[in-house]
């Protein structure tokens, strides 16, 4: 059906993937290039707008699922620099390009054109307002378009809405998020300022970011995405714009406020379930998002994919049940699963870590060079651990 | 009853991920909070610009 406004009709498609952020349009893309019929919605007028995200992402790692392209690479990162309460720096490099800050106005709307380019029918300002649900299978999904409700009926529903996920709760599957277990977040775009292209900041301590971060991605010449996470649990009479503020009132006081953007980051290591019979949860809709970092671009499009290919195969045996889409489950938590849990018992631990701890740890780095060909969670631990055997006690068992 | 400040929400949706009852959807650009709330303040602590608030 070309793009046009639905009219009250009955739709029909074997996959309909609710989300066109990254993990949705992947999923789409790969389903539709496996020949199948392939509806992908987004509730908002635009795709990739508001940008709800601090757009940091690993190089080598995006590279396995899309080709470079310059229209939506904002800015290309040789390192990183971790500064501990006190201001101790902690350096990781590479001579070459280890990240990305993406555009991801550009890039996620690219996504979705590869989606639509692969046969998949895109529409815009269109909501699920349900699921279908018969004898216990997901059936397909209502939507509304504009103020016209509508039904889809598809074989496989693949719920890739975000962190606001609503369409795997309307299933029956519990994707609620603890207040320990998710960041609140602000960011600010500013221009004018005076920042290094590129190195990512990353700033830590209970009075700047309890329980998070707070960042500084460089995104163009004398401007960057300044934002700041804080653990839901720790949030209260100062929020995390506060936070933001108060750092930006020191350090940027000049720099011009261009864009605002506020979210939740989930950093509760992956549900417990990401299937149910018709249908797959993928991307931030499933957690996916790495605890430590917040960072779920790439882990969206990794479960994407992969929940495209399943969705393919349930509906070439036209078997839809857990049985067959087990296999989403088997492939994402052998790799990107384990991982993610891994990651979430060190942020466990790193969540209690006090500013002298963070200070100490930072300072038995002094003077240790940290090469990084993708800088990585892994790489810090590595150097970390065993120069701080008591401070970090409880990680020594989770490294690897 | 829980109501939210519009002029300062940022509609991201971070209170509909936290809320134990499901009560609160995030319809583009305005919240929706159902009778099923039950005041539990748990969306009002998670705002990252504090938009909700009880409202007696």
């Amino acid at each position: 059906m070309p793009g046009r406004c639905i009219r009250g009709k009955n739709l029909k498609y074997d996959v309909t993937v609710v989300g066109a952020g990254p993990a949705g349009s992947m999923a789409a893309k790969t389903a539709a290039e496996l020949g199948l019929e392939v509806l992908l919605i987004e509730k908002r007028q635009e795709i990739g707008s508001p940008v709800r995200c601090a757009e940091g992402t690993g190089k080598k790692s995006l590279m396995k699922f899309i080709e470079l392209n310059p229209k939506w690479i904002a800015a290309r990162l040789k390192g990183a620099r971790i500064y501990a309460p006190n201001g101790t720096a902690v350096k990781i490099y590479g001579n070459e390009e280890i990240g990305l800050i993406l555009e991801r106005k550009i890039f996620d709307r690219e996504l979705a054109k590869l989606a639509a380019r692969a046969g998949a029918q895109v529409l815009v300002k269109t909501r699920a307002t349900g699921v279908l649900m018969e004898n216990g299978f997901v059936r397909g999904i209502t939507a509304k378009q504009l103020d016209k409700e509508f039904k889809v009926e598809s074989k496989i529903v693949i719920a890739a809405d975000g962190v606001e996920s609503q369409v795997a709760r309307w299933a029956g599957v519990d994707t609620a998020v603890k207040l320990k277990d998710i960041e609140s977040c602000a960011q600010f775009l500013i221009a004018d300022i005076d920042i290094d292209i590129e190195y990512a900041d990353f700033y830590l301590g209970n009075k700047i970011a309890p329980g998070g971060y707070l960042w500084i991605f460089p995104k163009g010449e004398r401007e960057a995405n300044v934002g700041v996470g804080i653990l839901g649990s720790k949030s209260g009479d100062l929020r995390a714009i506060d936070y933001l503020q108060s750092f930006i009132a020191k350090k940027y006081p000049r720099g011009k406020i261009i864009e605002m953007v506020v979210g939740g980051v989930p950093v509760s290591g992956p549900i417990k379930r990401a299937i149910a019979n018709g249908l797959i949860i993928a991307g931030d809709a499933a957690r996916q998002a790495d605890p430590i970092t917040g960072g779920g671009i790439v882990n969206a499009m990794y479960a994407g994919k992969i929940a495209g290919e399943v969705a393919a195969r349930a509906v070439q045996l036209e078997n839809y049940s857990i049985e067959v889409l087990r296999e989403y489950e088997d492939r994402w938590r052998a790799s990107l699963g384990k991982e993610l849990a891994r990651h979430y018992r060190v942020k466990e631990v790193l969540s209690t870590l006090t500013d002298e701890d963070l200070n100490s740890l930072a300072e038995s780095l002094r003077g240790v060079d940290l090469a990084a060909q993708e800088f990585s969670v892994q790489v810090l631990l590595k150097e970390l651990i065993p120069r701080n055997p008591k401070i970090l006690f409880k990680l020594r068992k989770l490294l690897l | 009853m829980i109501s939210v400040n519009r002029e300062k929400c940022g509609y991201c949706g971070a209170c509909v991920a936290v809320c134990p009852n499901n009560a609160i959807e995030l319809l583009e650009m305005v919240i929706s909070i159902g009778r099923n709330c039950d005041e539990c303040k748990i969306c009002i602590k998670m705002c990252p610009v504090g938009a909700l608030e009880v409202r007696t």
